[in-house]
């Protein structure tokens, strides 16, 4: 493998860059490849120094072992840290989003609420909307704004009763059904419900299809 | 006197840092005298990533990474900071320019064969340092924190999403938690400022090491067919024989090239600006339009354009099965011809993806699979009347969406057929039973529209034959 090696260690051939360690290694190298696994400690090459020897892999030893358990036990919390948000789940929280007198019969309108546990600096981004629609007196529907798709955020258009997602042209029906494009399944439904002449909706993660 | 007192102070120097010893014999390695104006593309890429780095930290003495303040800072840095303007614009042109060159280089190296023994490795990293340029790139786009930048993430998030098994996971990783929020920026300029960086200082450090160790490829020869047993000696010999120090003698065209390249990013931003900073970052705000940076605005065509049914596959393999082809490629072809004159399945594969990149990127620009939101009634010219069931049906076409998806006489949106001349082309039928039914790509407006409706929707369209559709179209 190394018959190319530059003897010269300070060359200025490309291969010389690898092998520009200490002359003295390039020396051992030369005249004893066989030692080429003690190269690093000239001292280790006296055979009768066994005491010495087992002293070095004692300690090779126990460098690597001492290394390999430090960095892991440093990088456990940090890698825990990192993916902790895989394992906490929010809660579900109802959040009201307008008296039920507010919203008409037959019509889609957006309604805004917040996320279940935002963070004190969310800012804005605690905000999700959804499209509320009142099917009769009773019974509202809440569609996540969300295309199947990839998520983008679809626009209803009220006189043709049609959503549409601006990023890759998929269309839903009014009753969140797909009518056109690529989504894979229907628009997702957040529960919804009536409490004290208030409408409410429960906080769900954001929808993706699987 | 003082040049002897600091002929003094560099040897003093020169004795501890080692100069001489270490760093001189590398920049004046061998390299290939016909080694010309073909190789400049990686040292390009270089220097665009040190720009990157510079103007990086400069926006980072300003940027404050919280989802709640970090679209007021894009703002201060865009509108009030002292030479903001002029950095976001070097950030992102330098960022194009480091995308171009990376392309550039990867094409190059490419088609010379210089992945191919024993230069498997430079390859390998290479492909590692494309996949975290365009990370990069991508998470860039985010920390700009405008309405475009929480829909990526969403979208991004969506796209993890379909990953079998883990693919909630995932989702849940990129967003740190449920929804957008308050921890979503920060995982992002983790990742931007540095996880990334730190991969990337680490692989182009390999990159370079590589780069020393192999030696720079010689520009292949047609019939030349380097044989693994013998290369590593013959190179050297060439070297000895005809190679040139690549400082002066090679640094000089990367030392040129860089500088145009630079010139062209400092004249794009002075004249161009940064990219506009869109609304809020508040993900309530429906009337939202996202669109990737052109880097991976052809990406966001295909995802668009996939045959039904393909996606789901798709959008996790290929991405996979890219990066693996990568990898093998000099793995699978480590020997045997480099030059392009005798592979014309390489030119071909290049000029191929080329052309599909060149293509979807197009194609991306206008979206046309995007509905048009920004539509108006049609004009009356264009109706030709302003009374009668035509005139109903032109109201129709308008508010039962069909104008967001179809074109009349340059009045819609592109995601359907042109409808201009569909009278000629349909008969009262064929235009009904389309209308009633819909497509793959079009609804079907059967449940919300009357029989009466129908019609004065099929008389609009019938009315519209070649050379009467407007005046501005008579053919004589």
């Amino acid at each position: 493998m190394n018959e190319n090696k530059n003897i010269e260690g300070a060359g200025v051939s490309p291969a010389s860059f690898s092998a520009a360690s200490p002359s003295i290694t390039t020396e051992k190298v030369r005249t004893d490849p066989g030692a080429l696994h003690v190269e690093k400690a000239p001292n280790s090459e006296s055979p009768q120094n066994s005491e010495e020897a087992s002293r070095r892999v004692f300690l090779e030893r126990l460098s690597i072992i001492l290394g390999t358990m430090g960095a892991l036990g440093l990088a456990a919390p940090a890698v825990g840290f990192i993916f902790a948000p895989l394992s906490e789940r929010a809660p579900r929280i109802w959040r009201k989003v307008g008296k039920v007198s507010g919203f008409k019969v037959g019509t889609t309108v957006p309604v805004r609420f917040e996320d279940a546990t935002p963070l004190r600096w969310a800012g804005v981004t605690a905000n999700t909307a959804a499209w509320l629609r009142r099917v009769d007196e009773e019974r509202f529907i809440a569609f996540a704004i969300n295309c199947s798709h990839l998520g983008c955020p679809v626009r209803w258009l009220p006189d043709a009763d049609l959503f549409l997602c601006p990023c890759h042209g998929g269309v839903y029906y009014s009753n969140g059904a797909v009518a056109a494009g690529p989504p894979p399944c229907p628009l997702t439904r957040y529960p919804v419900r009536v409490k004290n002449g208030d409408v409410e909706i429960q906080t769900r993660p954001l929808p993706f299809a699987t | 006197m003082l040049k002897r007192f600091s002929k003094r102070v560099w040897s003093w120097l020169d004795t501890r840092i080692g100069f001489t010893d270490m760093i001189k014999p590398v920049a004046e390695h061998l390299v290939p005298r016909d080694a010309r104006w073909w190789y400049v593309f990686g040292s390009a890429t270089l220097t665009a990533f040190v720009i990157q780095v510079f103007t990086g930290v400069a926006l980072a003495f300003s940027y404050v990474p919280s989802a709640a303040h970090a679209y007021a800072t894009l703002q201060f840095i865009s509108n009030q900071a002292v030479f903001g303007r002029f950095m976001r614009a070097l950030h992102y042109y330098g960022a194009s320019a480091m995308v171009l060159m990376v392309g550039l280089h990867m094409a190059q190296v490419f088609l010379f064969g210089s992945y191919k023994y024993p230069r498997e490795l430079n390859w390998v990293s290479g492909s590692l340092l494309l996949l975290f340029t365009l990370v990069m790139g991508f998470t860039g786009q985010l920390l700009r924190w405008d309405q475009t930048g929480v829909w990526s993430v969403v979208v991004a998030a969506a796209q993890a999403a379909r990953v079998p098994i883990i693919g909630h996971w995932l989702a849940r990783f990129t967003l740190g938690g449920d929804t957008v929020g308050g921890a979503t920026l920060s995982r992002f300029f983790a990742i931007h400022v540095f996880v990334m960086p730190a991969l990337l200082f680490a692989f182009i450090a390999l990159h370079l090491v590589l780069v020393l160790r192999h030696g720079i490829s010689e520009p292949p020869n047609p019939g030349l067919r380097p044989d693994p047993k013998t290369y590593q000696r013959q190179y050297e010999e060439l070297m000895k024989k005809t190679g040139v120090p690549f400082w002066p003698d090679a640094a000089w065209r990367d030392v040129v090239f860089s500088a145009i390249m630079i010139a062209g990013i400092v004249g794009m931003a002075l004249v161009f600006g940064p990219p506009a900073l869109g609304k809020p970052p508040d993900p309530s705000i429906i009337a939202a339009d996202p669109r990737p940076d052109w880097y991976l605005l052809w990406y966001f065509a295909v995802l668009a354009l996939l045959p039904h049914g393909t996606e789901h596959w798709f959008m996790v393999l290929a991405p996979l099965a890219v990066g693996f082809l990568l990898i093998l490629l000099p793995l699978v072809f480590p020997r045997g011809e480099r030059s392009p004159r005798r592979r014309p399945w390489a030119v071909g594969l290049v000029l191929m993806v080329v052309l599909m990149i060149g293509t979807l990127w197009r194609q991306g620009e206008v979206s046309p699979w995007s509905p048009n939101f920004d539509v108006k009634p049609l004009p009356a010219q264009v109706v030709g009347t302003a009374g009668g069931p035509i005139a109903q049906g032109a109201r129709l076409f308008y508010e039962k969406g069909c104008i967001n998806c179809h074109l009349i006489a340059g009045h819609g949106g592109r995601r359907g057929p042109d409808l201009t001349n569909v009278g000629s082309r349909l008969s009262r039928n064929e235009i009904i039973l389309r209308i009633s039914n819909g497509g793959i790509n079009m609804p079907a407006f059967a449940g919300t529209m009357t029989p009466e409706e129908m019609n004065q929707l099929a008389d609009f369209l019938l009315s519209r034959k070649v050379g009467v559709t407007s005046q501005h179209l008579t053919i004589p």
